[in-house]
């Protein structure tokens, strides 16, 4: 079904003409920029809805295509569309991005303007991310992202944000540059800037390992992937609570996107031999990090570690496709893993929302993030505490809830793979159960700990909305998650297809091409 | 040999640039001091006039004039003007600051266009003598240029570096000069280009030769190892000097290069390819490292300079069409980038006051929303940071060196340039995230304000659609 006007044009450059309208409007009147900001990123999020409306389930295909001449010099293109991959993805950044901006209303008071500005641009720029299908303008968009949120972290963070924000950027930035010589790479091996001749070409094993290691630099710092995540806990930390949720709740999924749309079908035969170093990433991910994050003393650091575990599960549930195709049997488990994947990064772009943004109202009242400031909470803002213990649930991963959903299929389509990869990714149940729980148990319940927290206020209109409209979001695709499934059944069964069939027998000569 | 001044015709904006530095150096022998500020209008107007000559007598095929002493092509064309407007750019930052600091005189105007009408004979040049005159043209205003603020002793030390070096620099080149001549009996590029056909690597003075002329170039350009004098002059130098100093410069040492490379010597194309790679190779990775450590952001412009000469490089390497438009892409997208970081230092410095210091730009979000902005879009550009133009040069010219297959220098490119955003990303921490020491706005004029911020724009509008420019480039080796 094609649409008469650009969808997808429209949900990318409307909120970046948003952001810059609401940047013209200057910090006079602040509620200027509030409205108009909120007004653009709820249009942005019904236009959105259109490419759920009007989706086609039945095809593999990219849909609402746009091909237009960019760069003719090297045949780059303004091409756009999204299959059942992207578009959940783009409709979980629009539908968060007004959280967002709900959020950081009336707690935002330098520079509001610009503030709000600098989410309204960086939505555009993840939704081109997430629908570009030309690798410049893959990239541009990839890397355009760092620079509202560098400015998000550096300008509106706390005490030690210039270091984190530096290292967030230098670690990003790092990644991506080896992928950006793997693109022009394949440029000249395709003659093509699109990535989808990019699957389709055939790559000898040699130039497959390097393309794949290059990709991997990018998406595990991205995603990001043990061992190199420790920039998350620090961005997290010095973050403002808008920042630390578009970081959690999209710009890690980015990372997971780019393995489905990137390193599986463009490299199947590496990713087939290297799949065991990212399964023990993604292990150690969910293992080790889960005790670390049991011994955090801030709570933004301790969901920032949680969001490691929990994206472990993602790439855990993206790899395992290899070791399954190797066994006898049924390959079942393979589309199994890969949705388990992807609702997993959906529910946790929720639930991650919905932590920080728990934190988010705690840290606006009593300025502290530690654990140990809080206590008792409970009795002081009985339907927030309500609500953070529900959001607790559901990281932990309990049934009924969205959490449950993803981990629960990544679990059981590793059952295919191996007996052990299923028991270590299990033990998540008991360690996210444990980290999450101990911090509900210390900060919500026990008896009132001070004077400060004896004094807070309940949650007031504006939070509870936000943090209602996750609640029921979360719920939602707990106990309903087949549309999400649906939406992207058709796109998975045909990248499980593609990475089936290896690239190698296409082009015996492949490999002497590399210089 | 007749004269026909049908031969004329191609040098018109060349004579238009000569016109107008005559006329300014007498017209200020008649000006009062109040109303000096007439130099100035002269010159902006003249080089508009220069800029539209340019583009009349322009297009079209080669043409080669005056004896095979000058030639004119696409190339020659797309450089002059990117090197008049450029300089208008200098001139229109540049005028409160002079004024300010009794500098509005008309010697300035005529070092500075002395130096453009040297640039343009350099980048028209078609043999060696010419390519010559151009060159010492250029560089001998610019000794004066840095010494142009008499009584400050850093200006004075500097001036004394930069010629030292420089003349040095200058007889190298010569010297290279000479023995092209004694192999191939020529001066003109052509011939000589033919000469290196036929007898090819085998005669050692050639090679000799080629060795000497790379270090002249690399004097030039301020690739390491020859980059010492670049740090010190651009210090010491007054803020609109360094700012013309660091941008129009690098287009005509782009057209030394490749007159006298490309041009000159193809057939050594595997020669000179290998001195390139390790000048650039140097060049990227001390610019970038030692950038980190100035506190001086014209010192930390200077290095990053060195950077992107190395970068500049890499397209001449590539050696093929789509590579020369890649590094002239840059060159040209490097004087543009760096007209707007120094011309922001000369829009900041105040009567007594030089912006030097990176913390002089603490703040600058909170005093000047605007100029701010476009001042990070300079840094993030000069980073490669997209969407910004910064990024598409350097697409560019990785594209240019993975095409034959150098892709190892490629990743040692990105390499550096991930240590070179830390600096960048430095200027931008201290504009947004430092609190101002003083909160007064900035004082700088109408027109200073609008054309930083074309200058800004512009460098975002181009990495958007990169085509615009892009175009012209390749069309300038196609032909």
């Amino acid at each position: 079904m094609q649409f008469a006007i650009p969808v997808l044009s429209l949900t990318i450059w409307l909120p970046i003409l948003g952001g810059l309208a609401v940047l013209a409007s200057g910090d006079k009147a602040p509620n200027v920029s509030r409205w108009t900001a909120l007004g653009f990123s709820v249009l942005t999020f019904l236009v959105s809805l259109l490419l759920w409306s009007g989706f086609d389930l039945t095809t593999a295909g990219m849909q609402f295509v746009e091909r237009v001449p960019w760069i003719p010099a090297f045949n780059a293109w303004y091409h756009l569309g999204v299959d059942g991959i992207a578009m959940p993805l783009i409709v979980l950044t629009t539908f968060i991005t007004i959280l967002v901006v709900i959020a950081g209303w009336e707690v935002i008071s330098y520079k509001p303007s610009q503030y709000m500005a600098a989410f309204l641009i960086m939505e555009g720029v993840m939704v081109g991310v997430f629908s570009a299908l030309d690798a410049v303008l893959f990239y541009v968009f990839w890397e355009a992202m760092l620079i509202p949120m560098f400015i998000i972290i550096g300008v509106w963070g706390g005490p030690n944000r210039v270091y984190a924000t530096i290292k967030f950027f230098l670690y990003t930035f790092f990644g991506s540059v080896f992928m950006l010589v793997a693109l022009i790479y394949m440029y000249f091996k395709s003659g093509s800037l699109s990535i989808l001749d990019f699957q389709a070409m055939p790559l000898g094993m040699t130039e497959q390992i390097l393309i794949f290691l290059a990709f991997l630099a990018a998406f595990a710092v991205k995603v990001p992937m043990w061992p190199v995540h420790t920039w998350l806990p620090d961005a997290h930390v010095e973050a403002p609570t808008g920042g630390s949720v578009i970081l959690a709740a999209i710009m890690l999924k980015i990372g997971g996107y780019g393995f489905l749309r990137f390193s599986l079908p463009i490299t199947p035969d590496a990713s087939a031999s290297l799949d065991w170093l990212v399964i023990a990433m993604s292990l150690i991910a969910v293992v080790y990090i889960g005790f670390v994050a049991l011994v955090q003393q801030d709570m933004k650091k301790l969901i920032a570690y949680s969001s490691i575990a929990h994206m472990g599960f993602v790439t855990l549930g993206f790899f395992i496709a290899f070791t399954i195709f190797h066994r006898p049997g049924d390959d079942a488990g393979v589309v199994m893993g890969i949705q388990g994947g992807m609702v997993q990064m959906v529910s946790h772009g929720f639930i991650s929302a919905a932590m920080f943004l728990c934190v988010g109202v705690l840290y606006d009242r009593l300025h502290s993030r530690e654990i140990n400031s809080y206590g008792g909470v409970i009795h002081t803002m009985p339907v927030f505490g309500a609500l953070m213990v529900f959001f607790a649930m559901a990281n932990a991963g309990l049934p009924g809830t969205s959490g449950f959903v993803g981990e629960f299929m990544v679990i059981l389509a590793s059952f295919q793979a191996d007996f052990w990869y299923a028991f270590l990714a299990a033990t998540t149940l008991i360690l996210g159960a444990a980290y999450t729980l101990w911090m509900v148990k210390r900060v919500v319940y026990g008896p009132v700990a001070n004077d400060k927290v004896a004094g807070l206020k309940d949650a007031n209109g504006r939070e509870l909305f936000v943090l209602g409209t996750l609640a029921i979001a979360v719920l939602a695709l707990g106990l309903w998650p087949a549309p999400l499934v649906e939406v992207m059944d058709a796109s998975v069964q045909n990248l499980v297809q593609h990475i089936a069939v290896s690239k190698l027998g296409v082009a015996p000569t492949a490999v002497a091409a590399l210089p | 040999m007749t004269f026909d001044y049908a031969h004329l015709l191609p040098l018109v904006p060349e004579i238009a640039v000569l016109v107008l530095a005559s006329g300014i150096l007498l017209v200020d022998l008649w000006l009062k001091d109040q109303d000096k500020g007439v130099n100035h209008v002269l010159a902006v107007a003249g080089l508009l006039v220069a800029i539209g000559l340019t583009g009349l007598v322009g297009g079209g095929a080669r043409e080669i004039v005056l004896s095979g002493n000058y030639v004119r092509d696409p190339m020659s064309d797309l450089l002059k003007i990117a090197i008049l407007v450029v300089s208008l750019l200098a001139f229109v930052y540049s005028r409160e600051y002079l004024r300010d600091r009794q500098m509005l005189v008309g010697e300035f105007y005529v070092l500075t266009l002395t130096a453009v009408l040297g640039m343009m004979v350099m980048i028209s040049a078609n043999s060696l003598l010419t390519l010559y005159l151009g060159l010492e043209l250029l560089a001998l205003s610019l000794y004066a240029l840095v010494a142009f603020d008499r009584d400050s002793p850093n200006g004075a030390e500097a001036a004394m570096k930069f010629f030292v070096l420089g003349a040095l620099g200058s007889g190298l080149l010569l010297y290279g000069m000479s023995m092209l001549y004694g192999a191939t009996g020529s001066i003109e590029l052509g011939a000589i280009a033919q000469a290196v056909a036929g007898q090819g690597t085998a005669n050692e003075v050639l090679v000799f030769g080629l060795v000497f002329l790379v270090i002249g170039i690399g004097f030039k350009f301020g690739a390491v190892p020859f980059h010492m004098w670049v740090p010190d002059t651009y210090q010491g130098a007054p803020n609109p000097v360094v700012l013309f100093l660091g941008s129009a410069p690098k287009i005509a040492a782009f057209a030394l290069a490749f007159r006298l490379l490309v041009d000159g010597v193809p057939g050594l194309h595997a020669d000179w390819q290998g001195m390139l790679i390790i000048l650039a190779i140097l060049s990227m990775a001390v610019g970038n490292i030692v950038a980190i450590a100035q506190t001086n952001i014209k010192r930390m412009l200077a290095y990053s300079t060195i950077s992107h000469v190395g970068f500049i490089f890499l397209g001449l390497i590539a050696g093929n069409a789509d590579a020369y438009a890649a590094s002239m892409f840059y060159a040209i997208v490097y004087a543009l980038m760096a007209a707007g970081g120094f011309g922001l230092l000369v829009m900041m410095s105040r009567r007594g006051f030089e912006a030097e210091l990176l913390d002089d730009l603490k703040g600058l979000n909170e005093r000047d929303s605007w100029q701010a902005a476009m001042m990070a879009l300079v840094m993030f550009s000069m980073a490669g940071v997209p969407p910004t133009v910064g990024f598409m040069a350097k697409l560019l010219v990785l594209e240019a060196v993975v095409s034959v297959g150098l892709w190892w220098l490629a990743v040692v490119a990105v390499f550096f340039s991930v240590i070179g955003a830390y600096y960048y990303l430095r200027v931008i921490k201290i504009i947004y995230f430092d609190k101002p020491d003083t909160t007064e706005p900035l004082l700088a004029s109408t027109g200073a304000r609008v054309a930083f911020s074309i200058n800004g724009l512009a460098i975002l509008v181009l990495g958007l659609f990169p085509a615009v420019l892009l175009t012209f480039c390749q069309a300038a080796f196609t032909l």
